[in-house]
């Protein structure tokens, strides 16, 4: 790699930005209102049931970012701009936090039908794992010293991670089927009626809408942050 | 704000550049430890590196060697490209730094054998008698480099640096913490080595080194090159003006 | 100077280093013995059951015992800047990667021969078979990928000791989920079964192998 290009460009004001703002607060409105007033009130599950419509999309959401992390960092470590490092350090922000409603939504969604606050279900531990490989990836952030040192380094842990999840769900998936499970877990029911499905989509659609716009105002926050350092660094040699 | 001085003025010796370093930058974070450094160094040239502590000479040295990454800029050794630091690069260099990058536990002769390996020096065995007799190493051999001198240790530094025949050799600080005998070999070795045609970089605090084997020299402070000289005049000249050079 | 004779350099003076001062093997050993005699109370491993507790028991303790070689060998190898010297010179970072991850490989598994022994000699457990040495072999490769990699990348970082654990452990979930299972069925001779695990572990150490060895260059930059 010749020449590291770490400048920082001046983000343009961008009217796109509140129109996704906007597109996201009304979409997200929607798909509340849908989910209370629309969706009927699940047979089996009770109320409880509408959690899903947030767990589902929070978890696609969760691996979506992770999947960002990934290709940023195969282009930070190949290219070496800084903008592929703040796109992963956005993401993984993001990610971490959806992954954590994830838990969250599922343990308390699984209490009253399941009798526990945990169950060893595949998908649920594997994003549970995940939750662990964010947490690495901040603490490595956060300990080393260097932070162009610290990118290069989150850059490759973020390849491996990724690489890894599929075989962890495929290793704890046959883990679980192979130990009988006193409870089934069925995060989908055996047909959803359309307006539950309607639902579902809205939400989803909904939520990828909102992760666009959240990632866009953290990879601004970022650049801001790193156009400060900069400022800063100049002021620092000149003072 | 201080201009850099004598940038690219490297006619004198008629050969071609052995490293062009360009707008060379680190940071850590927001400090900055070197801003915008442009070098270049011809073969045959002993290049002394001045300055005070903290300015960004070791630094400097760690970048051109390709232990550090820089910031932005770029370093071109021997013609390559930029930022190419591949084993082609690595093995016409000689690097001997503060700490002797020798293993403690192993003798000196184990030791040199191990980078002999590592070089794919042919005549190992050869090279380490010579060398070892040129340092005063040898009766020093077979011993625990843990259980050397400081002044012993280095000069097994010195070997390890040599051993694969170099064209360039990098100096940090070498004087540090030598006593006398040390202190008279590592200069002599050096003359030596410029006079074969050798190119030298070194870093140093000594004004006294600099003179008496330095033809250029560059002094940084706060991570800038703020003067440089040409020449052993031109650098006893600047070294009288230049009084913090002598507060270390 | 080829790459053999720079990986066969390599691994020379590791393990001549470690002959000298014995620090590694003798660690990890004491660690291992100890995560075993501890287990054998905490669960029974001389039981009915102790075919699954027994492996259970032994990767634990060789996971930890990984774990503390690690942090151990990269300063050991780091005294006076050892490793810069490493890296100055022309080997190529891949060949660095895996000189190092033999080094490693070879102490382990003196130390696991041990383990073994005491399992099978203590606990009555029918561990020297080919099917478990192969589930062993397969597993500690897995970690030793892995860890070669991370122990790298945090050798010079704040926290080293709790950070290395941090990052390996979710990552080697897969290599102690199916070393735990796979030695398990095949202690109890249901070795068809063990099967689809040690491909598992086979695949991990040979994608991790291949990872590791390109990203090496990244993590050996300052």
């Amino acid at each position: 790699m010749a020449t590291v290009k770490n400048t920082v460009r001046r983000p343009a004001t961008a009217a796109w930005l509140s129109v996704l703002a906007a597109l996201s607060f009304l979409s997200v409105a929607l798909s509340v209102v849908l989910i209370f007033l629309y969706a009927p009130r699940d047979v089996d599950q009770g109320e409880v049931q509408r959690l899903f419509y947030l767990h589902l999309p929070a978890a696609w959401l969760a691996y979506l970012s992770f999947f960002i992390i990934f290709v940023s960092s195969i282009l930070y470590l190949v290219r070496g701009h800084a903008r592929w490092d703040r796109l992963a350090r956005s993401a993984a922000e993001l990610g971490f936090i959806f992954t954590t409603v994830v838990l969250l939504t599922g343990s308390i969604w699984g209490r009253p039908i399941w009798g526990t606050w945990w169950t060893w279900d595949a998908r649920l531990t594997t994003t549970l794992i995940l939750w662990f490989i964010y947490l690495g990836y901040f603490l490595l952030r956060a300990y080393v010293a260097d932070p162009e040192r610290g990118a290069r380094y989150a850059a490759v842990l973020g390849i491996v991670g990724f690489v890894d999840i599929p075989i962890i769900h495929m290793s704890v998936r046959w883990w679980r089927t192979l130990h009988p499970q006193p409870i089934v877990v069925r995060s989908e029911g055996p047909a959803m009626p359309p307006e539950m499905l309607v639902t579902m989509i809205v939400t989803l659609v909904a939520f990828c809408i909102l992760y666009v716009f959240l990632l866009a105002v953290k990879y601004r926050i970022e650049t801001t942050r790193d156009e400060v350092m900069e400022l800063r660094g100049t002021l620092e040699q000149y003072g | 704000m201080t201009t850099q001085v004598d940038r690219n003025d490297a006619t004198q010796l008629g050969h071609d550049p052995v490293l062009t370093a360009r707008a060379l930058t680190k940071r850590y974070g927001w400090r900055t430890v070197l801003n915008r450094i442009d070098l270049t160094v011809h073969a045959g040239e002993c290049l002394a590196i001045l300055g005070p502590n903290g300015a960004g000479k070791t630094t400097l040295l760690r970048l051109l060697v390709g232990l550090v990454r820089p910031t932005s800029g770029s370093i071109e050794w021997f013609g390559r490209p930029a930022g190419d630091f591949g084993p082609a690069v690595r093995a016409q260099l000689g690097v001997v730094m503060h700490r002797i990058m020798l293993d403690p536990e192993l003798t000196v002769a184990e030791n040199l054998r191990y980078y002999a390996r590592l070089y794919g020096v042919i005549d190992a065995a050869e090279r380490i008698r010579a060398l070892g007799e040129e340092l005063g190493l040898t009766d020093r051999l077979s011993d625990r480099v843990r259980s050397l001198s400081r002044g012993f240790q280095q000069r097994a530094a010195l070997a390890r640096a040599l051993l694969h025949r170099p064209r360039v050799l990098l100096l940090d600080e070498p004087d540090t913490g030598l006593d006398i005998a040390s202190r008279i070999r590592l200069v002599d070795l050096v003359e030596r080595f410029c006079a074969d045609g050798g190119t030298v970089l070194m870093t140093t605090h000594a004004p006294e080194l600099a003179i008496q084997l330095a033809q250029r020299a560059i002094y940084l402070e706060r991570g800038r090159i703020v003067w440089s000289a040409r020449g052993r005049d031109e650098l006893d000249l600047h070294l009288r003006i230049q009084p913090r050079l002598v507060t270390v | 100077m080829s790459a053999w004779s720079q990986f066969i350099a390599i691994v020379k003076r590791d393990l001549l280093l470690e002959w000298r001062a014995r620090e590694l093997v003798l660690g990890m050993l004491v660690m291992t013995l100890l995560t075993l005699l501890i287990f054998n109370f905490a669960f029974d491993l001389s039981g009915v059951q102790r075919a699954a507790s027994g492996s259970g028991a032994l990767w634990v303790a060789i996971v930890f015992a990984t774990l503390l070689g690690w942090g151990r060998a990269v300063v050991l190898d780091r005294q006076e800047g050892a490793w810069e010297g490493l890296l100055l010179s022309p080997v190529e970072r891949p060949v660095i990667f895996i000189a190092k991850l033999v080094s490693m490989l070879v102490f382990v598994t003196i130390v696991e021969l041990v383990a073994l022994l005491v399992l099978a000699v203590l606990f009555a457990l029918p561990v020297l078979q080919p099917g478990v040495l192969v589930v062993v072999g397969l597993g500690t490769l897995g970690l030793c990928t892995l860890g070669t990699l991370f122990a790298a990348m945090t050798a010079n970082v704040r926290s080293r000791e709790v950070l290395l654990p941090a990052l390996l452990f979710p990552l080697a979930v897969p290599v102690v989920i199916g070393a735990v299972r796979a030695t398990t069925l095949e202690l109890n001779g249901f070795t068809g079964d063990a099967a689809p695990w040690k491909s598992l572990l086979g695949g991990f150490a040979a994608l991790f192998f291949a990872l590791g060895a390109l990203t090496f260059g990244s993590v050996t930059e300052e």
